[in-house]
C-alpha cells in the first residue's frame, strides 16, 4: 500500500515538473512578448548611431504580391537599419488592405488599385499619398491554349474568347488589386463571368496561380509574383504589353489626425523612405539578377499619365 | 516526389546548420503554443471539475456548448479576437493586435473548451460508489479533489496532448491575429502557408517536417509522462 502511494506520489512529481517546464516556457514567452510590443526583436542589432524611435512599431498593410515576389524582404530590412523603426508588414489583398487603412488600423499602406485608393483619399482616410512603381499584369494560360487567346492584342478579346469556349478561368475573387483589376477587364467586354469555367480561389496571387497551374485555367496575374513562381507553374504568358494591363504601386499615410492611435512619425518615415532615391534604386535592381529582367519599375516623382510611355 | 526529398533534405539541412530563421519560428511556436496549452489548463481543469462534481439547472445545456467549443473551428476564434484587439475595438489600447500574445490568447480560447470538456468526461467517469467511499472516510474537501484529479489523472494527461495538439496545428488564428509578421510573430504553421504561396515548395516541406517532429516529440513526452510505471 506504502509502495503504490509512493508510485503515484512520482508520477505525479513528474506532472507537476511537466506543468513546471511548460510554466517557465510560458513566462518565457510572456515577459519576452510583453517588451516586443514596445520594441519588436532585433532591435539590438542596429547600428548605435541609429536612435530607436519612440514609437517604433509600424504595421503596414500591404498586398500579396509584394511578399510574395519578395521585394519586401530587400527593402524593409534597409528601411529598418536606415531609422530604427520595427515594420510589421501584414500581407493581404488590397482590398483588405484599403479596409484597414479605412478603419486606422494599420499605419501606412502600399497597395495597387488607384481606382479604390482614391477614395481613402478623398474621404481623407489616407494622406501623403505617393506614387512608388509600377509592372504590368499579364494573363497567363496552359501551353495548350484552349482558347486559343494566345497573341491576342486586347486583354478583354482574350478573356472573351476564354468566356465563349468554357475554358477554365481562375480569378483570385478576394477583391485585391488583381481581382479588381480582371472585373475591369470582364466589365470591359461586357461579360459577367460565371458558370462552371469561371472559379473563384479566394486566396493570394502565388496560391491562385498554383491552383491555375493544376487545373490548366487561365489566370490574371502580376508580372513579378508569375516570375517568381514561374519555375513551379505550367504556365505561358498568353497576353502581355498593353496599357490596360498597368498595375501601379502606391504608398499612402494613414492619416493620423483622423485616428490618433496611427504612428504618424513612422509611417511618414517609411512613406518617404518609399520614394527616396535608395529604395528606388533597390526597386529597379531587383529582380535582375534572377530572372535577367526588372520585376517592378520605379516612378517616384512622376505622375500617373507618364507611365508605361 | 523528388519534391519530397529535396524539401526533406533541407528540412535536415535546417535543424544541422540551426537556420536562426527557423530555429527563431520553431522556438516561437513551441513557447506560444506551450503557454496557451498551460492557460487552458489552468481554466479548463477547474472549470470542467466543477461542471462534473455540481448539479444546476441548465448544466447540460452547458456541457453541450462546451462539447461544441472542442470543435471551435480556429477562424471562428480569431476573427472575434482580431475584432476586440482592433484599435478600434474594445480592448484595442493594449496594442496586441499582431503579437505573439494575440496568438497566445486566440490559441489558449481554442484549447479551453477541449480541456474543460475532456476534465468534466474524466472526473465524471470514476466510479460514484468510490466518491461515496472517500466521502465516507472523512477526507475534507481539498484531499477529496485531489483524489479525484488523481483518479483522472490519465484522461487529464489525454486533455493536455489533445489540447496542445489542437493549437500547435492551427493556422486560421494565428494567421489572424499574429499577422504572420516576420522575425516577430510567424510560427510554423503560418511560414509554411506564406512558403507555399511564394512557390517555395521545398522550404514549405521542410517547415511541415519540422512542425510533425516538434509534434510528435511532445505528444511523445506527455505520453511517456501518462504511462510511467
Amino acid at each position: 500500500m506504502i509502495k503504490g502511494r509512493r508510485i503515484i506520489m512520482k508520477k505525479w512529481f513528474l506532472v507537476l515538473s511537466s506543468i513546471f517546464v511548460l510554466l517557465i516556457a510560458g513566462c518565457g514567452t510572456t515577459t519576452s512578448s510583453n517588451s516586443d510590443s514596445q520594441a519588436p526583436s532585433g532591435t539590438g542589432e542596429q547600428p548605435s548611431q541609429v536612435q530607436t524611435p519612440a514609437n517604433p512599431s509600424v504595421i503596414l498593410a500591404t498586398t500579396t504580391s509584394t511578399q510574395d515576389s519578395g521585394l519586401l524582404d530587400e527593402l524593409i530590412p534597409e528601411f529598418e537599419k536606415a531609422t530604427g523603426y520595427k515594420i510589421k508588414t501584414i500581407a493581404v489583398g488590397t482590398g483588405q488592405a484599403l479596409a484597414m487603412g479605412e478603419k486606422g488600423e494599420a499605419d501606412v499602406l502600399l497597395t495597387h488599385a488607384p481606382a479604390s485608393e482614391k477614395k481613402l483619399v478623398d474621404s481623407q482616410a489616407a494622406v501623403n499619398y505617393q506614387l512608388v512603381m509600377h509592372n504590368d499584369f499579364v494573363l497567363v494560360g496552359p501551353p495548350s491554349d484552349p482558347a486559343k487567346a494566345k497573341g491576342m492584342k486586347s486583354p478583354s478579346e482574350a478573356l472573351k474568347a476564354i468566356s465563349d469556349s468554357q475554358s477554365i478561368f481562375m480569378s483570385r475573387g478576394d477583391d485585391s488589386g488583381t481581382h479588381k483589376k480582371e472585373k475591369s477587364l470582364w466589365e470591359k467586354v461586357n461579360i459577367k463571368p460565371e458558370g462552371k469555367w469561371y472559379q473563384e480561389s479566394g486566396s493570394g496571387m502565388g496560391q491562385t496561380l498554383n491552383i491555375a497551374s493544376e487545373k490548366a485555367g487561365y489566370t490574371l496575374t502580376d508580372r513579378a509574383t508569375f516570375l517568381s513562381l514561374k519555375k513551379n507553374l505550367q504556365l505561358e504568358i498568353v497576353v502581355e504589353g498593353e496599357k490596360s494591363l498597368l498595375n501601379i504601386y502606391h504608398v499612402m499615410q494613414v492619416n493620423p489626425d483622423k485616428f490618433p492611435k496611427v504612428n504618424a512619425d513612422g509611417s511618414k518615415a517609411f512613406a518617404d523612405f518609399m520614394i527616396d532615391s535608395k529604395a528606388q534604386t533597390i526597386i529597379g535592381e531587383f529582380g535582375k539578377d534572377k530572372f535577367g529582367q526588372p520585376l517592378f519599375f520605379p516612378d517616384a516623382g512622376k505622375s500617373e499619365d507618364q507611365i508605361g510611355k | 516526389m523528388e519534391l519530397v526529398l529535396e524539401g526533406l533534405r533541407k528540412a535536415i539541412y535546417m535543424l544541422i546548420t540551426g537556420d536562426p530563421e527557423v530555429f527563431r519560428i520553431t522556438l516561437l511556436t513551441l513557447q506560444v503554443s506551450g503557454t496557451a496549452t498551460l492557460i487552458s489548463l489552468l481554466i479548463g481543469i477547474p472549470l470542467g471539475t466543477l461542471l462534473a462534481l455540481t448539479r444546476f439547472p441548465g448544466q447540460r445545456l452547458l456541457l453541450s456548448l462546451v462539447n461544441t467549443g472542442m470543435g471551435l473551428p480556429p477562424v471562428v476564434a480569431g476573427l472575434w479576437i482580431s475584432i476586440f484587439l482592433w484599435r478600434s475595438g474594445p480592448l484595442g489600447s493594449l496594442n496586441l493586435l499582431y503579437t505573439p500574445t494575440a496568438i497566445i490568447i486566440a490559441q489558449a480560447v481554442i484549447a479551453s473548451p477541449i480541456v474543460i470538456g475532456l476534465t468534466s468526461a474524466a472526473i465524471q467517469q470514476i466510479n460514484p460508489k468510490l466518491r461515496l467511499q472517500i466521502k465516507a472516510l472523512g477526507a475534507t474537501r481539498l484531499q477529496y479533489l485531489w483524489f479525484l484529479l488523481k483518479e483522472a489523472r490519465f484522461s487529464l494527461l489525454a486533455a493536455v496532448i489533445a489540447g496542445f495538439g489542437a493549437v500547435v496545428s492551427e493556422v486560421g488564428a494565428s494567421m489572424m491575429v499574429g499577422g504572420n509578421v516576420k522575425g516577430y510573430s510567424r510560427v510554423l504553421t503560418t511560414a509554411t502557408v506564406m512558403e507555399v504561396s511564394k512557390g517555395n515548395f521545398d522550404v514549405a516541406i521542410a517547415l511541415s517536417a519540422i512542425l510533425v517532429l516538434l509534434t510528435y516529440l511532445t505528444t511523445l513526452w506527455l505520453t511517456l509522462l501518462q504511462q510511467k510505471r
